[in-house]
């Protein structure tokens, strides 16, 4: 082969320059404002002139999160069923625009933006990891439109643009260290997923335990669906601990139950503290692993009242007999309902009077009364303890005197200052 | 479609200022033109995708090294740039030496060491050309010396992808599972502003158009020939007296390089980097990109890295809940139909047939 | 002592269950060169065949013994599917395969969400696997002394049925050099097909015995994946008792890691311990001897 193609460098820079000529010269002339100017603010293009209004419902329907998302998809769609049976909001009926999530946190983000930019949605509900609502906080900020958010989480948060309604911090761990303590639980262990939530409720019970005289044995972490917790539960058993607190996500629930049975741990002699298995996930981890431990939550199926009644039956009619409900999806349908009373409240479907009208709107949803803290965003909750049983549901062995007041930055709280305040 | 004399034109110096001039009233004019502000900023993002592509189009088409492990360039250059965004972010707010707003969550009271340098827009720079190519040419001396190929080369890329993705998990000073975001400027622009954000476009076609660039030179060079050498027949080019590992080295570096840029401008552009996006599922996308492309071609990579991000995103709009159907058959059908991709459509008559086009 | 014998139970265990996923892939990858990324997607095909087995049956012991060699007939059936369509027709681009093999995967875990549901489902360990045994001062959980057995007999099984059988001497034959095997005889595509099915089986296999300590969902395979991929890799290609040795290996290096760090750390330690490996044996722990010019 004839070598006659030597590298031409003079041809490359020319190339190079042209290209950098080009795109300099274009986004130059593009320069819009800088740090510390005011950005222009934009349009939203909500249209609010038919019958119809759109909003947005953004899972995970592919991916390691489908797990527990598609649940709360179908609790949203059973939420604006009723509401648009019932009227709609606004005399306008509720149309969803449906999106996966992808389980991939800046697959959130686009498709948050394009049911805001393009879809033109009043407001969007969804999200599940953390990851996923960082990723679309800035989105909805900068849009300026309305994410309703209903997972439990970490806490630490405020914004003017997110409704939280599942529970924060104060809502769900503390209730559930209170109870540990309560019952006589002086040393503890805690496992977690490695990632963002179970570090922030380690950090908190690290401050508790500190503050209360309770003892941390141990503190672990699996990568996110690991199955192999031979070392951990191994760890756990020699460290012999009062309770285990558990902090893990999907899957390796399943794993680290088997596992913890296999070695002969029981719920009598160290019982587990849970807070992410619901009645969704009992199912899959086998109810004989799992029977007479604990979880927190603000909801299961099992809490008594009209409300909730209701909403099972509504549930079961409309996916099947089979279906079980569980926290988060209570929580995604309170948050339809929250949302389409607050646009009655503020006779508008704009995001500026939504937030206006925000505080104080409420709605007797199946966990109980809630009540949007419109300081914070996030809904005031009623923690409950709950013991699984060998139905698999789970049923109230406690629960707190009313609903507990949001405090996502743990102010009220004195053990906790210094745990992530921001400013 | 595209007859021989056609072919022949783009290979002379003015085709090639031709086929770039065309390129770039597409990317500079016709699509924001055409296209709204959040398509727009999509396309940036396909477009980052399409850098990677290019690199891996060289190591992988040009040199029969499978890397399934881009992800891990990708995302150094995605974070080395999230890190000094943050930074600005902090020092904008609260003052130099300020400590990013995630780590203030995380409890992180004092900004560790290897933070501070970033505050430097010249020195992040520095460090996302400089940092993923080191790294490329020190594991591929180690690798490529010792002769690992072919289905080892890419299995243990593919590892490094997974191992880097849980490596970052685990480091809450760089955000851990949730990554870095919430950025609010770039250089000083705001990044809210969709002014700024058609400028971010710009810029990330014009990256792109500039690595075309040099790997086209690098295809046209005396480097080029050698290296599509060592990808058919490595140990007859190792026979006339050149060390084949060294070849095989620089296109991976290139490879790297082009990875971390993609990966620098995909920060300001998407607004998120997390480890979620450069893993091996991330990782098995950017080469799905160029297969189905075409690997081997200067142009496939790139068209191919765009139609798949774009199909994925038309389909999962259309079908939020069986959209993985269709991926998963498109993938099949296009790469067991088509070898050479999507650019070998328009190669229905070849000027010279390449026998081993297809090896890998 | 209590705790060091504990990680040495959990390495080998930890070693069977990846010496399990990654049997049939060993086989697989070592003859054809076909980097089968559906093959967590066939382990996955397994747990849901336990799953389904049980459902139907309803004794949890009775439906494991029923399970496993469904579980080989599924996962072999799914292999031979795959191999006859695709496959076989990607013959000479084996890093295609790569790719092909993944948007069929991606199908597969989406047939699973639609057939079965998103969520993961349960599977009932048997009465008389639950529960542990003290061995040396430690609790060996019963399910993990099962999988322990299950992989013995898995390996002895395929090295009895590769050292003894004329199929087994046909699939070394084409192992060690196709062209001559063929020219000796035999179908090399008869072979193929043959050694897919086996090492597909093998994954299906591997699902319903991992049931008993993991969970079962749509995307159940992709976790054991990677890891296999490396088992092979550090054990050379096609050579079962690299496999072994480097099943045995990783899960005693990840159990040894993660007493004196965390877990996801030491994932990455394993990691760099197979490149360092690789640079003192490229081609693996055992390199099978073959005389092409490659």
């Amino acid at each position: 082969m004839p070598l006659r193609l030597k590298l031409k460098a003079r041809d490359l820079a020319r190339t190079l320059a042209a290209t950098a000529a080009i795109t300099g010269l274009v986004a130059t002339a593009a320069c819009g404002t800088r740090a510390g100017e005011e950005t222009a603010a934009t349009e939203s293009c909500v249209d609010t002139s038919g019958d119809t209004v759109k909003v947005g419902s953004l899972n995970s329907l592919s991916g390691t999160m489908a797990i527990s998302e598609t649940t709360v998809r179908d609790a949203i769609a059973l939420a604006v069923k009723e509401i648009n049976a019932a009227g709609g909001v606004q005399g306008k009926t509720v149309e969803i625009v449906a999106e996966d999530g992808a389980s991939e946190p800046t697959v959130f983000a686009e498709k948050a933006e394009k049911l805001i930019r393009e879809d033109c949605v009043a407001a969007v509900f969804g999200g599940w990891t953390s990851a996923s609502r960082k990723a679309m906080l800035p989105v909805f900020e900068d849009n300026d439109s309305l994410l309703y958010y209903p997972v439990q989480y970490e806490g630490l948060e405020a914004s003017e643009n997110i409704f939280y309604t599942g529970a924060t911090t104060n809502q769900q761990i503390i209730p559930a260290l209170d109870y540990l303590a309560e019952t006589g639980v002086e040393s503890i262990y805690l496992v977690g997923s490695d990632y963002v939530f179970p570090r922030t409720a380690n950090a908190i019970i690290n401050a508790y335990a500190e503050a209360h005289g309770i003892e941390v044995l141990g503190e672990d972490y699996v990568t996110l669906g690991s199955t192999e917790f031979s070392t951990i539960v191994n760890q756990v058993k020699s460290a012999g601990a009062d309770a285990v607190f558990n902090t893990l996500n999907g899957d390796s629930n399943v794993a680290f139950f088997r596992e913890y049975a296999n070695v002969g741990l029981t719920a009598e002699d160290m019982p587990v503290m849970s807070v992410s298995i619901a009645e969704e996930e009992v199912g899959g981890i086998g109810v004989e692993n799992i029977e007479g431990q604990l979880a927190a939550w603000n909801y299961y199926q099992t809490v008594d009242s009209p409300a909730n009644t209701a909403f099972v039956e509504a549930f079961k009619a409309e996916y099947g007999a089979d279906r079980v409900t569980s926290d988060p999806m209570e929580a995604a349908y309170t948050s339809v309902y929250l949302w389409a009373a607050t646009v009655e409240k503020a006779g508008s479907f704009a995001v500026a009077d939504v937030q206006a009208a925000a505080d104080g709107v409420s709605f007797e949803s199946p966990e109980g009364t809630v009540v949007i803290d419109g300081d914070t965003h996030h809904v005031t909750k009623t923690a409950r303890i709950g013991e699984i049983r060998a139905d698999g549901l789970l049923y109230t062995v406690w629960e707190s005197e009313g609903p507990i007041e949001p405090d996502p930055f743990l102010e009220g709280y004195d053990w906790a200052a210094g745990l992530g305040d921001t400013e | 479609m595209s007859p021989a004399p056609v072919r022949m034109f783009l290979k002379t110096r003015l085709g090639t200022w031709t086929g770039f001039g065309a390129a770039a009233i597409v990317l500079f004019g016709l699509a924001p033109l055409l296209l709204s502000g959040f398509r727009l900023g999509l396309l940036a993002q396909f477009i980052c995708y399409a850098i990677v592509a290019v690199g891996i189009g060289l190591a992988w088409g040009r040199g029969g090294m499978l890397t399934l492990g881009q992800g891990v360039f990708f995302g150094m250059g995605a974070y080395l740039m999230a890190m000094h965004l943050k930074m600005a972010d902090a020092e904008f707010r609260n003052g130099p030496g300020a400590v990013p707003d995630f780590m203030e969550l995380a409890g992180i009271r004092e900004l560790p060491a290897y933070w501070a340098p970033f505050s430097s827009p010249a020195f992040t720079i520095a460090m996302i050309l400089l940092l993923p190519t080191a790294f490329a040419v020190l594991l591929g001396l180690a690798v490529f010396k010792r002769r690992v190929k072919g289905a080892y080369f890419a299995i243990l890329s593919q590892a490094l992808a997974g191992a880097f993705a849980i490596l970052l998990i685990g480091q809450q000073s760089l955000g851990g599972f949730n990554g870095l975001s919430r950025f609010q400027y770039f250089f000083g622009f705001t990044l809210a502003d969709p002014v700024n954000q058609q400028m971010l476009y710009f810029i990330a076609a014009g990256v792109l158009l500039a690595v075309v660039a040099i790997a086209l030179q690098l295809r046209r060079s005396r480097y080029g020939e050698l290296l599509v050498a060592v990808r058919d027949a490595e140990e007859r080019v190792r026979f006339l007296g050149y060390d084949a590992a060294n070849v095989k080295v620089v296109a991976y570096a290139v490879a790297a390089l082009f990875a971390s840029v993609a990966g620098a401008v995909f920060v300001p552009v998407v607004g998120i980097i997390s480890p979620a996006s450069i893993g091996i599922v991330p990782s098995i996308m950017f080469i799905l990109g160029v297969a189905i492309g075409g690997r081997a071609s200067l142009v496939g990579p790139v068209v191919g890295a765009l139609a798949v991000a774009w199909a994925q995103t038309a389909l999962s709009e259309q079908f939020p809940s069986a959209w993985t159907y269709a991926q998963g058959l498109l993938f099949i059908a296009i790469i067991a139909l088509l070898p050479g991709g999507i650019a070998s459509v328009f190669k229905r008559f070849p000027t010279k047939r390449t026998p081993v086009e297809a090896a890998a | 002592m209590d705790l060091l014998v504990g990680q040495l139970f959990t390495g080998l265990s930890t070693g069977s269950i990846l010496l399990l996923a990654a049997l049939g892939l060993s086989l697989t990858y070592g003859q054809m060169g076909v980097i089968n990324m559906a093959h967590g997607e066939f382990i996955m095909a397994g747990c849901y065949t336990a799953y389904v087995v049980q459902q139907a049956v309803g004794d949890a012991g009775a439906s494991l013994l029923i399970a496993l060699p469904v579980g080989f007939l599924v996962g072999g059936a799914m292999g031979l599917v795959l191999e006859t369509l695709l496959i076989r027709r990607l013959y000479h681009r084996p890093l295609d395969t790569l790719l092909v093999t993944f948007g069929v995967g991606l199908i597969l875990q989406q047939v699973a969400r639609d057939v079965f549901g998103a969520p993961a489902v349960n599977v009932a360990v048997p009465e008389a696997l639950r529960g542990g045994v003290d061995l040396l001062g430690v609790t060996v959980p019963k399910t993990r002394l099962f999988i322990m057995a299950l992989a013995v007999v898995s390996v002895a099984a395929v090295t009895l049925v590769l050292r003894f059988t004329p199929a087994g001497r046909r699939i070394r034959a084409v192992v060690g050099n196709r062209d001559l095997a063929e020219t000796a005889g035999i179908s090399s595509r008869r072979v193929d097909a043959g050694t897919f099915f086996i090492g597909s089986g093998l994954a299906g296999v591997a699902g319903v015995a991992l049931t008993l300590i993991g969970s079962t969902s749509p995307t159940t395979g992709q976790s054991y994946l990677v890891d296999a991929f490396l088992v092979v890799v550090a054990g050379g290609m096609g050579r079962i008792k690299g496999a072994v040795v480097a099943a045995v290996a990783l899960g005693a290096l990840q159990a040894v890691f993660e007493t004196y760090s965390t877990a996801s750390l030491a994932k990455v330690g394993v990691f760099l311990v197979i490149v360092v490996f690789l640079q003192l044996r490229p081609q693996g722990l055992f390199t099978l001897r073959t005389r092409s010019l490659a």
